[in-house]
């Protein structure tokens, strides 16, 4: 389990820094799919995080949602990455990346059907099976809908929880961004969420372009997170209790700094909630 | 050469690098391995750290679709190649 | 009602094409298209981007717009087939020197080559170098065991001196009369330094050889009358290259 605190993801590029400064922070947070290889600098680094903080691994490249089986050997490297660095949790997400052996390295949304939901409840079967743990499933941000979708996410998304044990992953950007894309209600969808079931809460910055209807929101993880998505963590903590929260910044990577008051923004937010209870 | 002289020819080369190498690794290799990407820019070794993962989306909604140019248009253009190259063409394999 | 897979498939399909999805729909029916360019674009660029840094030399030697636009067509003919993006770019060298609009550059194949082996070299194992007191005891009928980082190219055109003149505060690239093959040696020297050097053919030879298990005494011999091996072992050492050394009798 990470602890109820706030942590980053982790680039390269901000270890020096990290190392010199032992910020304070709750866990750190990795792409597994940048820890595949053999050795080298990325798990020389990864090591070192390690001792000093929880990690957290993010799957990016599993597929989830794809109609082919699991990909055995990825799962095999997921297995070898979780039992080397013993992380205090593994996340994925409710999309696909791949479909007959070609990878398009994006998450994509899919359909949620009866046949949809029970392809992904076999296929975190089988990687709970693999890893030997619970993992956190992560809420899309998505631009389209499809027809053939007969389960609302946040159904689709508290039934795989049910049925497969596994915990979620509240992306609260991807809520909104999801939300404003579909003209839909936001604050409505985070009440239909299974929030029991949350271990881990995600915020990143999103990009706006200019539709007739309306704007559609990119998730873009390349700027401050927004403050319509700072006003809907609020809400969550203050009603739910702090959560493990992460800010994400992947694109236009900020200095350490930047990307620490961002964090730092979270935790006064986690710490108000604390005092409030407390009280 | 018999069987004992390149014995002694090996153990006298190991031993004299060893002494060149361990002077050479104090000083000149740092500074070229620091050229080459080394420890002082670990954190920024983005070229040789390979491409990493994406998980993030971009707003350039042109990206597609564009006529694109072709043609060579960098540093290339600095760099002069010698006349009749046959002999340096790719290698087809 | 499509089953997954015929989804799946339609929307493969439509990311490479002016198809949609099946069953994508929008509140304004009007903005599919445009919504849908979303994960066009995610993907493309997405994927141009990480071949980019994978050889990021050639990149700058083409510049951005070219190699956009190579990108773009290297991914229809060779997607990647792993979830690992590393994995991904072994087919470029042989797929630059097969466009024709590239062909008056004819070392991009070879640069190409350096930055993929450099990859290579940046995620090898780990492994610590032999001691002094064991080198010491190397002999001829001896194989060595050499870092599993080390690569070693034989190169037809100068691309070793061009992919150096392309870092920061590189030398000049070499004049057209001084053309000549190369060969370099790529390998990392602990978890971090990267060593991309030219070195002479005949100690190329000899790490080829050594490479290919062969023993020191046939390792020697190969690499011809030049050949210094107090000079090889000392490239080797000063990078902490060798990490055993096999007597043959451990097999």
């Amino acid at each position: 389990m990470l602890p109820a605190k706030t942590g980053l993801g982790f680039k390269p590029e901000h270890f020096p820094a990290i190392i010199e400064t032992q910020p304070d922070l709750g866990f750190f947070e990795v792409h597994a799919e940048n820890y595949m290889n053999a050795g080298g600098m990325p798990h020389a680094m990864l090591e070192r995080l390690r001792e000093n903080y929880a990690i957290s691994v993010h799957g990016v490249g599993l597929s989830i949602g794809g109609p082919d089986p699991l990909d055995e050997p990825h799962l095999t490297r997921l297995k070898a990455l979780c039992d080397r660095y013993q992380p205090e949790s593994f996340s994925e997400h409710l999309a696909w990346a791949s479909h007959g052996g070609t990878w398009m390295h994006d998450l994509l949304p899919l359909p949620y059907t009866a046949e949809t939901l029970d392809i992904v409840c076999d296929h975190i079967d089988r990687l709970q099976e693999v890893l030997g743990r619970k993992i956190l499933l992560e809420n899309p941000a998505t631009y389209l809908t499809f027809a053939q979708s007969d389960i609302p996410e946040t159904v689709f998304l508290a039934q795989i929880a049910q049925r497969t044990g596994c915990g979620l992953l509240l992306d609260v950007n991807n809520v909104f961004v999801s939300c404003v894309n579909h003209r839909s209600d936001p604050r409505a969808y985070l009440d239909a969420f299974a929030m029991h079931a949350v271990g881990e809460i995600h915020l990143a910055g999103h990009d706006s372009e200019e539709l007739p209807s309306g704007p559609l929101l990119i998730d873009s993880h390349g700027k401050a997170v927004s403050e319509p998505v700072w006003a809907l963590f609020g809400e969550i903590v203050s009603k739910f209790g702090p959560i493990p929260s992460l800010v994400e910044w992947d694109n236009d990577v900020p200095d350490f700094a930047t990307l620490f008051a961002e964090a730092h923004r979270a935790a006064q937010r986690l710490e108000d909630t604390r005092h409030a209870l407390a009280s | 050469m018999s069987k004992i002289e390149t014995t002694l020819g090996i153990a006298a080369a190991v031993t004299c690098a060893l002494g060149i190498a361990t002077a050479a690794q104090a000083d000149d290799m740092s500074k070229k391995m620091e050229k080459c990407f080394g420890v002082a820019l670990a954190g920024q070794n983005d070229c040789a750290a390979g491409p990493g993962t994406t998980c993030a989306g971009t707003a350039t909604m042109d990206y597609q679709g564009n006529a694109w140019k072709l043609v060579p248009a960098g540093t290339c253009a600095e760099i002069k190649t010698p006349h009749g190259m046959g002999s340096l063409e790719p290698i087809k394999m | 009602m499509p089953s997954h897979l015929e989804f799946a498939r339609s929307f493969q399909t439509a990311l490479g094409s002016d198809h949609l999805p099946l069953g994508a729909q929008a509140g304004d029916p009007t903005e599919i298209a445009q919504r849908f360019n979303v994960y066009r674009n995610n993907v493309a660029y997405g994927l141009s981007r990480a071949l980019a840094r994978q050889f990021p030399a050639v990149e700058r030697l083409v510049g951005t717009d070219c190699f956009a636009g190579v990108a773009q067509i290297f991914i229809e003919h060779h997607p990647p087939r792993s979830p690992n993006l590393t994995d991904w770019g072994v087919e470029f060298p042989e797929f630059l020197a097969s466009l024709e609009t590239l062909s008056t550059l004819p070392y991009l194949r070879d640069v190409a080559r350096i930055e993929w082996a450099r990859s290579r070299a940046y995620h090898a194992c780990d492994a610590k170098p032999s001691s002094s007191e064991r080198l010491k005891s190397l002999a001829q009928h001896h194989s060595i065991c050499l870092h599993a980082s080390v690569q070693v190219l034989n190169l037809a055109t100068p691309a070793g001196s061009i992919w150096a003149s392309q870092q920061p505060g590189g030398p000049a690239p070499p004049a057209p009369e001084n053309w000549l093959p190369e060969t370099v040696l790529i390998a990392r020297r602990g978890v971090a330094s990267m060593i991309t050097e030219l070195i002479p053919p005949e100690i190329a030879c000899f790490l080829q050889q050594i490479l290919a298990r062969q023993t020191l005494a046939t390792a020697c011999a190969k690499a011809g009358p030049d050949f210094d091996l107090t000079e090889a072992l000392v490239l080797l050492i000063r990078n902490d290259l060798i990490t055993d050394i096999n007597d043959g009798r451990m097999k």
